[in-house]
């Protein structure tokens, strides 16, 4: 008897849940029909803000604060290194990798980049003029 | 010969000197001009696979006004003299392209640091003078542009107007602009060129 109870309950919740987030599903294209053209999106442009973006929380990689379409990041070339490695940034007025990318994840200082920070892209990244879709209320420390 | 059938036959042989001369004059000019566009770069492979591909990916191919910078824009001169000059110069790459120096991809990147160089080195002693063709410090409006465009050519512009040329002062566009068009070679180190301290202009 009470483990139909609990079935019955659960049955229901999950019923219920499940049908309003049926309801509620709405795709990325809208109402819009498959068939027809999705409208434009919206445009953007990056912010370029100088003397850079304030951080949200101590261990955060900052936020890169101007154009970076025209530096590449291959195997045989890293474009930010031109202003961000040790010898080069003084002169271009930018701040260097700082120490901790130098380590490894097993400790090591190593004389050069660590391979796991080479794509630097991968935790800095460039931001737009655009409203979150999402309402963020993280707080940092 | 009496002395009109002379000063005849003279005029004559002027006359046809001088349609010849046109001739030649605009034969010659057609042909500078044939050989000074983009097409005519790209009609060797060569050229097309490797550098053309990575230029369509650049802001003087395709931008926000369609103002755009072609192959002979950048390396070749608009002065005549100079012009011819390159001209002849190129005759070498003709040579190259019979022998096949660079005629797969492999072989392009293992010759691409040697005839980057090239380029550097000339952009250097001409004190850019391709890009000034288009570009001036004199009409740039600093507050338009990033605040790290701006702080680095107030730079190079006061020197510019202390030494009368960049060349003087060690610092022009090549310096500061490798790699703009094309990709870097994999020798390219940036910790070398620092500028004013770049390694890549020796010989
Ligand atoms: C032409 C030189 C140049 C290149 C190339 C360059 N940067 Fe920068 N970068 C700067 C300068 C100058 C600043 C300083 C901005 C300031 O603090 O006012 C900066 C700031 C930054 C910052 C913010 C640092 C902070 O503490 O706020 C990040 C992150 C950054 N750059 C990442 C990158 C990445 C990633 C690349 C490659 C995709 C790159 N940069 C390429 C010149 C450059
Ligand atoms: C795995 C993530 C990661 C990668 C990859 C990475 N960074 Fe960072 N970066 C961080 C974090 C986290 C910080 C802030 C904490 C710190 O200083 O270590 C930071 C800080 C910085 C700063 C600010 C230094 C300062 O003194 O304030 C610069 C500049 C920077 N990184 C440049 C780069 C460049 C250039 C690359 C690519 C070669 C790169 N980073 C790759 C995570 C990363
Ligand atoms: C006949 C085929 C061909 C055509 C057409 C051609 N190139 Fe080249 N180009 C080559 C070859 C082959 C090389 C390599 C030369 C070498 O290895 O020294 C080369 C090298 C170059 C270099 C390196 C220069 C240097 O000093 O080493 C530049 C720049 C260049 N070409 C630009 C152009 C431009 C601009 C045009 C159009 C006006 C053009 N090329 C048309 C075959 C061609
Ligand atoms: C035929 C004219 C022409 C020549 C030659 C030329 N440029 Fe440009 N360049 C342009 C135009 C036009 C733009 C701007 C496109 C836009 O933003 O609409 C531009 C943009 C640029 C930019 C801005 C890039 C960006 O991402 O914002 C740089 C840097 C630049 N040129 C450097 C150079 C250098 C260095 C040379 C010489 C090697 C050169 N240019 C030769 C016409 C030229
Ligand atoms: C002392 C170094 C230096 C010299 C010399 C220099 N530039 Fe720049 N320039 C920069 C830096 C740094 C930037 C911004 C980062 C980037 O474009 O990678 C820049 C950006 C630019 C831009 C884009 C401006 C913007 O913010 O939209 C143009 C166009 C340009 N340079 C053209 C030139 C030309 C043409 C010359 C030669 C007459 C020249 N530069 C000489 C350092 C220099
Ligand atoms: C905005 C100016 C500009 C334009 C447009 C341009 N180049 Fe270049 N080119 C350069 C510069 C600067 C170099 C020197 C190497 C570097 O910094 O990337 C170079 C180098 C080269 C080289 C030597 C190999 C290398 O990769 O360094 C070749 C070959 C070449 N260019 C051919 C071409 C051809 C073909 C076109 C047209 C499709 C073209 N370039 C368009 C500026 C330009």
């Amino acid at each position: 008897m009470k483990t139909k109870l609990t079935t019955l309950t659960l049955s229901l919740i999950f019923g219920i849940t499940g049908s309003s987030a049926l309801f509620a599903l709405e795709s990325l294209r809208g109402d819009e029909p498959l068939t027809a053209e999705s409208s434009r999106p919206d445009k953007f442009r990056q912010e370029v803000v100088e003397g850079g973006f304030d951080r949200s929380y101590e261990k955060q990689p900052p936020l890169i604060p101007h154009k970076i379409e025209k530096y590449h990041i291959s195997l045989r070339q890293n474009g930010c290194l031109k202003c961000h490695s040790r010898k080069t940034a003084e002169r271009e007025n930018a701040k260097p990798t700082p120490e901790s990318h130098f380590i490894t994840r097993d400790g090591k200082r190593l004389n050069r980049l660590s391979t796991r920070r080479y794509f630097c892209n991968q935790c800095h990244v460039p931001q737009m003029n655009a409203t979150p879709l999402v309402q963020n209320v993280f707080e940092g420390d | 010969m009496t002395e009109s059938a002379k000063k005849k036959s003279t005029l004559i042989i002027l006359l046809i000197g001088i349609f010849l001369g046109i001739i030649f004059w605009g034969g010659f000019n057609t042909a500078m001009e044939m050989t000074n566009t983009e097409a005519f770069c790209i009609s060797c492979h060569e050229m097309e696979e490797n550098v053309y591909e990575e230029y369509t990916d650049t802001i003087h191919y395709m931008n926000r006004t369609g103002v755009r910078a072609t192959c002979p824009d950048c390396h070749v001169p608009r002065e005549w003299v100079h012009k011819v000059v390159r001209k002849i110069q190129a005759t070498n790459e003709l040579y190259h392209k019979i022998v096949g120096t660079i005629d797969t991809p492999e072989k392009f990147e293992a010759r691409r640091f040697e005839l980057a160089k090239h380029v550097w080195k000339t952009m250097k002693r001409t004190d850019s003078r391709e890009c000034r063709n288009c570009h001036d410090y004199e009409y740039m409006d600093f507050d338009k542009q990033e605040f790290r465009s701006a702080e680095r050519h107030e730079e190079a512009f006061e020197q510019f107007e202390e030494h009368g040329a960049a060349r003087d002062a060690g610092l022009t566009c090549i310096d500061c602009h490798k790699g703009i068009a094309h990709r870097l070679p994999e020798e390219y180190d940036p910790e070398k060129d620092i500028p004013g301290e770049s390694i890549y202009y020796d010989d």
